[in-house]
């Protein structure tokens, strides 16, 4: 097959890490939540899913329900840790950022602790073939797009849908421009809040299931997982806070990223050493010059939600 | 009167702690009228019509809807009961567009669809005359078309009874006229309308009946037709009340500020100060009345070099003929110019040169008080720094609607507040702890603040104490020219006598004070002179020993000449 296809197929399995992490970062954000902890949201639900597996992935189960239930796992874990999150920032109103980082550390830790007891062997193997439907069983690089990255893609749009054509998208996004004003038109901010933040978190945590079952499936994945948290919530600021912005946003990142293995197979360029720690730190510059671009352009529309970062006390004024 | 009773108040009362908003108020509004709520700042206007709202409940009494008792306990109680308030600060989401802020938190069955949302919007504005755009962004609106969609967001829920707060206050003549004809066709829909306001001018052009409150009582309501801007400004102000506050002659008074036809705009770009000239002595209380938003703040600011100004002089006299130079803040080589263009002379009056006198010597004179100012210093303070208007003396002590804003840092503590004023002076790195903390504890003492310690956050105080470690801290750096806004506001009474008692002493010692204040009996008892201002502009400067409050009432609500001069 073209070595170009392989290359984009390749960016958007990759990418689809990222979709999860910033698709829920962008439903918090919404919310007027900015979590810094979806480094270890995902971590902890990479962990959860695996943990399960773990349990499950020698049994008799019948294969689909081996990989919900490990989906479940990564979902409920993260939700967890959504939850600590949403208690702490939006019932004790603790500064976000710092209760961000906290659960990041936190998060990142534990996952370290959890993944070192289970057996690769057990997790890693599981029903192989349900994560690859619908390609299952193709030898060529389209093996690489699974059950996962179509969910991926479909709560991107999904949750865009949600927030740009229901009224339930109106509400979270008036919570997040301005809660004063939502609370005055009777909308339950509090609760709002929550959702967001516990939902958000649910789907960032399954990027990490993703990353370390599906798309690296080895057993030293989860040691690089906190990175692609980080940069999960770079890719919110490229996608402007629109969801479906981050298919294209994360297949670029992706492609960035696996362009230092990629390139040296296409005919005619030879990667030196010195070149390849350059290659590498592509993404990263590609960060930089997003956010320097995004703050030049001072449209309206492409700014964050007014009051994110900012906890909201009904009887202050 | 053969119209129905569309809600009616009976024995409303609604208390903060000790201060009582609303004395058991009764009010009735009939369904197809205007009613006017007129009253001066803080008569407990907005209080009283916050409870029909939902946003407060009242302490006591009974508020009745098409004759049955109703409990109104949430802005979501008052949308059924079909009250909607239009606030002055309004709440819409700036990115969202008209129809979506108006359509968020209704509670339809059906699906969710702009489209409809937007034709139903536009019905109801071609219904009443309004002209919007529902698809346009809030953010790209302006202030009247806001408004405008704030009104759109009562009616598109249903509500038949509108409250208004200061619904012009925001608006040009032009689009006060249209917002007028808006309310006219409301009412004969059906609508009742209550308008809170205190401009004369509009209650008697737009109202079928006025009530009017006092110091949070209902005094009466009347006719329109029947009433004119003398009785209602009567009831509005009510008879002089005599303060208890000693008030002596200005000694010696000396003109410090000179300010000529100063004009100013704010952020929008709307004339804020028009045409101000006055000038403010030495020994003299100079007090500032006005409907609140009339431009005091920005003329203080203005003043203390904080807002911008269009045109006009600020004119300062430094008071220092007669008095030694120092090096306070002149350097030797800027002495040595003044001495030659014959600005000193000696004790003895003969003029000073320095002719041939090498620096050293020129030093030791000046440094031992002998060298004296020919004249006063004038110095124009436009363009000067915020900083450099201080250090001349000129100490604003402003108070803004929230006290710890702008003068103190909340979280910190009174030494270190002190500090904030303190922090340049000192010849090393390190900051001087121990001069603010003596400073601190003579406030204290002094002014009898009540806390804990020197180092307890300043957020912690009561507002009476936060105000008098403010002014305290002004006052302990000699100003010339002390400006306090509202030093009163909020206060109880003790603490407010605190304070006139602390500005008094300061006109004893010869300082300018300019005090803007809300309450005319404190204005007219407490102060030499009363500038009243109006919608940015002054209308008249009267002696505070024989004017009267009605007299003062009317010159701050009537805006009738104004309005023509606009248009």
């Amino acid at each position: 097959m073209n070595i170009w296809l392989n290359f984009l197929i390749d960016s958007l399995a990759f990418g689809a890490t990222f979709m999860y992490g910033s698709t829920g970062e962008i439903i918090t954000e919404k919310g007027g939540h900015l979590n810094l902890g979806i480094p270890g949201v995902m971590c902890m639900g990479g962990a959860g899913g695996c943990l399960v597996l773990n349990m499950i992935g020698k049994s008799n189960l019948p294969g689909a329900l081996i990989v919900i239930l490990g989906i479940l796992g990564a979902v409920t874990m993260a939700m967890l840790m959504g939850l600590i999150y949403s208690f702490l920032t939006v019932t004790l109103r603790a500064n976000q950022n710092v209760t961000g980082l906290a659960l990041t550390t936190f998060g990142a830790g534990l996952m370290k602790v959890i993944m070192s007891k289970l057996d690769a062997t057990v997790y890693l193997v599981g029903p192989k073939q349900f994560y690859r439907w619908p390609f299952a069983g193709r030898t060529d690089s389209l093996q690489y797009l699974g059950v996962l990255f179509f969910l991926a893609v479909i709560i991107a749009v999904v949750s865009s849908w949600v927030l740009y054509k229901t009224k339930v998208g109106l509400h979270l996004r008036a919570v997040g421009e301005n809660p004063g004003t939502a609370d005055a038109v009777g909308i339950n901010v509090t609760r709002y809040k929550y959702a967001a933040s516990c939902i958000g978190s649910g789907i960032a945590g399954l990027g990490g299931f993703y990353y370390i079952i599906d798309y690296m499936a080895s057993p030293e994945a989860y040691l690089s997982l906190e990175v692609f948290g980080w940069l999960s919530i770079a890719l919110v600021i490229f996608a402007l806070w629109r969801p479906h912005m981050t298919i294209i946003g994360s297949t670029v990142f992706g492609f960035l990223f696996s362009c230092s293995s990629h390139i040296a197979n296409i005919d005619g360029i030879t990667v030196t050493m010195a070149a390849k720690p350059l290659l590498k730190m592509l993404p990263y510059v590609f960060t930089i010059a997003v956010l320097i671009f995004t703050s030049i352009r001072n449209k309206r529309e492409n700014q964050p939600p007014a009051s994110l970062g900012l906890s909201y006390f009904r009887e202050e004024r | 009167m053969d119209k129905k009773i569309a809600l009616s108040m009976r024995g409303v009362t609604k208390r903060f702690g000790n201060v009582v908003a609303n004395h058991h108020v009764d009010l009735d509004v009939y369904q197809g009228e205007i009613l006017a709520v007129l009253g001066e700042n803080g008569c407990g206007k907005t209080t009283l019509m916050n409870m029909l709202a939902g946003i407060y409940f009242p302490d006591e009494g009974k508020i009745y809807k098409d004759g049955e008792e109703v409990v109104i306990r949430s802005p979501q109680d008052a949308f059924n009961l079909k009250i909607g308030m239009i606030h002055q600060h309004f709440k819409l989401v700036d990115r969202f567009t008209a129809a979506e802020n108006i359509v968020l938190g209704t509670h339809e069955k059906e699906q969710y669809n702009l489209k409809t949302v937007n034709n139903r919007v536009s019905g109801i504005a071609e219904k009443y005359g309004f002209n919007i755009d529902p698809q346009k962004k809030i953010y790209d609106m302006s202030v009247s078309e806001k408004q405008t969609v704030e009104i759109l967001k009562v009616l598109y829920r249903g509500a038949d009874i509108l409250i208004l707060d200061e619904p012009t206050a925001v608006l040009t003549p032009q689009e006060i006229g249209r917002l007028f004809k808006v309310l006219k066709s409301m009412k004969e829909d059906g609508k009742s309308i209550i308008i809170i306001t205190h401009k004369l001018n509009e209650v008697l052009e737009v109202s079928d009946r006025v009530a009017i409150l006092r110091k949070g009582e209902h005094i009466a309501t009347v006719d329109t037709c029947e009433a004119t801007e003398a009785s209602l400004t009567e009831m509005m102000v009510g008879k002089k009340v005599s303060l208890n506050i000693d008030r002596t002659e200005p000694v010696n008074p000396e003109t410090r500020l000179d300010i000529r036809k100063l004009n100013c705009v704010n952020a929008e770009g709307l004339p804020v100060v028009k045409d101000v000239s006055f000038t403010v002595n030495s020994g003299e209380i100079l007090g500032i009345a006005g409907i609140a938003g009339s431009g005091q703040r920005e003329l203080l600011e203005a003043i203390a070099g904080m807002q911008p100004i269009n045109s006009g002089e600020i004119v300062f006299i430094n008071p220092k003929k007669g008095r030694p130079v120092t090096f306070y803040h002149k350097t030797l080589k800027k002495v040595k110019q003044m001495a030659a263009q014959n600005a000193f002379h000696g004790w003895n009056g003969k003029p000073v040169s320095f002719q041939g006198l090498s620096n050293g010597v020129i030093r030791r004179l000046v440094g031992s008080g002998e060298v004296l100012f020919n004249e006063d210093e004038i110095i124009d303070l436009r363009g000067r720094t915020p900083l450099e208007i201080r250090e001349l003396g000129i100490r604003l002590s402003f108070v803004p609607e929230d006290r710890l804003g702008m003068g103190l840092v909340g979280s910190m503590g009174i030494t270190d507040n002190m500090m904030l004023r303190s922090y340049r002076k000192g010849h090393v790195g390190f900051v001087d702890r121990k001069q603010p903390r003596k400073l601190a504890e003579e406030i204290i003492q002094e002014l009898e603040v009540n806390t804990p310690g020197v180092n307890t956050p300043v957020r912690r105080l009561s507002g009476g104490n936060v105000q008098k470690v403010l002014l305290g801290r002004e006052i302990a750096f000699a100003p010339k020219v002390l400006m306090a806004a509202y030093p009163v506001r909020g206060l109880d009474i003790n603490s407010s006598y605190t304070i006139y008692n602390l500005l008094n002493k300061q006109k004893q010692n010869g300082v300018a004070v300019i005090f803007v204040g809300e309450d005319l009996d404190v204005l007219l008892a407490l102060c030499d002179r009363i500038l009243v201002i109006n919608s940015g502009a002054v209308t008249g400067i009267v002696d505070a020993r024989t004017a009267t409050k009605e007299e003062i009432g009317l010159m701050m609500t009537r805006t009738s000449t104004v309005g023509e001069e606009d248009a």
